[in-house]
């Protein structure tokens, strides 16, 4: 049932039709990151103070190369729906938010596109 | 577009602060910082490509004074994080909603990341021999 008046839905108010996706990915990215952060703050205690050789040791050794490109994987994405969550909370200039909107996503995009390519590197040699 | 002219919700400053709200704003605050984290994370991963001289300097900035207060901040955060995001999902269940539950389970929050965060740290200290 339409609860919105037609008035209202011209001028853009309320929902976006857009949201039960976005709450539904937080979720369930926040309850992949229960084990994966669990299992970073493990292995990130043992890397104290390591060098480049036991770095990559550890990057290449079993299963650590899958379950660090899905942490950071799951991490940006998790991030970026938080940080959006709070720009269209906070920020009522139309253009500022989407600017703001877009910015967070390039740089989730960027940042974890490219450390992900940074794991395969460290893992495959090169 | 026309001006927003619509009515808002009571102004947050009229609210007495609780453990509640308290929680909830500290949720969102951990969160914003995790995010600077994830990017911590992400140049600590990316600096190792560039030879063993950089990945010396980032681990070199990391254990520095000013590093292990940043990283410190970010274990507190994170538990913080982990915890009361637990806790959010119970609440998705619609469990743990009565007054007297919210308060004991975002004390039981506060515990553990007082407690992980320490553990932790006593942790990596030891594998570093208190270097």
């Amino acid at each position: 049932m339409e609860m919105r008046s037609h008035l209202g839905r011209i001028r853009g108010l309320g929902s976006n039709n857009d949201g039960v996706g976005q709450w539904k990915l937080q979720r369930l990215t926040g309850v992949a990151l229960v084990p994966l952060t669990i299992w970073f703050i493990y292995s990130a205690i043992t890397l104290a103070g390591a060098d480049l050789a036991q770095f990559k040791t550890w990057v290449g050794a079993h299963g650590n190369p899958v379950l660090l490109i899905l942490l950071i994987y799951t991490m940006f994405q998790h991030a970026q729906l938080g940080i959006q969550e709070v720009v269209e909370d906070y920020i009522h200039t139309e253009s500022t938010k989407l600017a703001l909107i877009i910015l967070v996503k390039f740089t989730a995009v960027i940042f974890g596109g490219y450390s992900i390519f940074a794991v395969l590197r460290l893992t495959f040699g090169g | 577009m026309a001006p927003r002219t619509r009515p808002l919700s009571p102004h947050i400053k009229i609210y007495k602060p609780q453990i509640t709200s308290i929680l909830s704003i500290t949720h969102r605050l951990t969160g914003v910082a995790l995010a600077f984290g994830a990017l911590l994370l992400a140049n600590w991963v990316i600096s190792a490509t560039y030879g063993a001289e950089t990945f010396a300097q980032a681990q070199g900035l990391l254990g520095s004074w000013f590093g292990r207060l940043v990283l410190f901040g970010m274990t507190l955060a994170l538990f913080f994080h982990l915890g009361n995001g637990i806790r959010h999902l119970t609440w998705d269940m619609g469990k743990g909603f009565a007054l007297p539950q919210l308060r004991a389970s975002g004390i039981f929050v506060l515990a553990f990341t007082v407690v992980m965060t320490v553990v932790t740290w006593i942790a990596a200290y030891a594998v570093a021999g208190g270097s």
